[in-house]
């Protein structure tokens, strides 16, 4: 059994099936426990103050908002390069996850930046890139809505995915690359000295692990959606036919 | 059990707020989409004889 026999959209219905409520129900779990956690159980930072339990919404959604857009990234390479109509549905199904946890990035990291530095908004290379990102989100989500023909949807979406991957990666790595602003570096780091204090690592890695379970929760929702929508519109179509 | 929050209760209250009010609307409209979609499905495939996927 190969993994493209799920590229099958009858598979990939009775796999998520299956999938769905146990991915749902961990992550439910996860964000229940991570964030109750963090914010009654852990002690306030000598630096950020109270505003240290921001971490637990402004990092792990920063972190899936990256995320989800490579895994659009995969989804449209797969489509390219081998035409399985799941992965460009998938892509286009994660569009509006990613989104909102861009904005989720934005609207915490403001919230936590006007008392931390004195101001909502700074054009640092880490929050521009990141409005930059928002922004290929809302175009990407767009211009699957403005082609009619979903194989043509779906090639023009992958090729902006592909250029906006470049932002991806610069809202990933901007503060290494221009070493200014005022954005701090990475909280978590396979480097141990580079981690948070342990006090607010657990549940921030409890958070971190329930925000991906409810981005791949919320995926093979909208990606079940995605497929059955398709199906309406086939079986429409050979309905004018007949 | 409340923690104290000090003079930032209103950023951190209001990170958790708009958070919760983001991801729950995410949740309810990829929830209700989904309904919807299976309902359109039903109808169709019931008009025309089809099975559900």
């Amino acid at each position: 059994m190969s993994i493209w026999d799920y590229a099958n959209p009858t598979r990939f219905m009775q796999l998520s099936a299956v999938l769905l409520p146990v991915v749902a129900g961990l992550s439910a779990i996860c964000i229940v426990v991570g964030l109750i956690w963090g914010f009654f159980l852990t002690p306030d930072a000598d630096r950020f103050g109270s505003t240290v339990k921001i971490i637990y919404l402004h990092v792990p959604a920063a972190m899936m908002a990256i995320s989800a857009w490579f895994m659009m990234l995969a989804g449209s390479l797969i489509w390219l390069i081998r035409r399985h109509h799941v992965s460009a549905l998938s892509a286009k199904a994660a569009a509006p996850v990613g989104l909102v946890f861009t904005v989720i990035g934005l609207v915490t990291g403001a919230i936590w930046g006007q008392p931390m530095w004195g101001t909502w908004w700074a054009w640092d290379p880490r929050l521009t890139s990141f409005l930059v990102l928002a922004l290929f989100y809302l175009g990407y989500i767009a211009l699957w809505q403005a082609v009619e023909d979903p194989d043509t949807a779906a090639d023009l979406t992958s090729v902006l995915c592909i250029v906006g991957s470049v932002f991806a990666f610069l809202s990933r790595y901007a503060v290494l690359f221009w070493n200014q602003g005022l954005h701090q570096g990475a909280s978590l780091s396979l480097d141990a000295k580079e981690n948070v204090s342990d006090v607010y690592w657990l549940p921030l890695v409890v958070c971190i692990t329930g925000f991906i379970l409810l981005f791949a929760a919320l995926v093979l929702l909208r990606t079940r959606t995605e497929i059955r929508a398709r199906r309406v519109l086939a079986l429409l179509a050979r309905e004018r036919m007949a | 059990m409340m923690p104290e929050l000090g003079k930032y209760a209103v950023a951190v209250i209001g990170s958790y707020a708009a958070t919760v009010l983001l991801l729950a609307a995410l949740v309810m409209v990829s929830l209700w989409q989904s309904a919807r979609v299976k309902r359109t499905l039903r109808e169709v495939e019931a008009r025309q004889g089809k099975t559900d996927v």
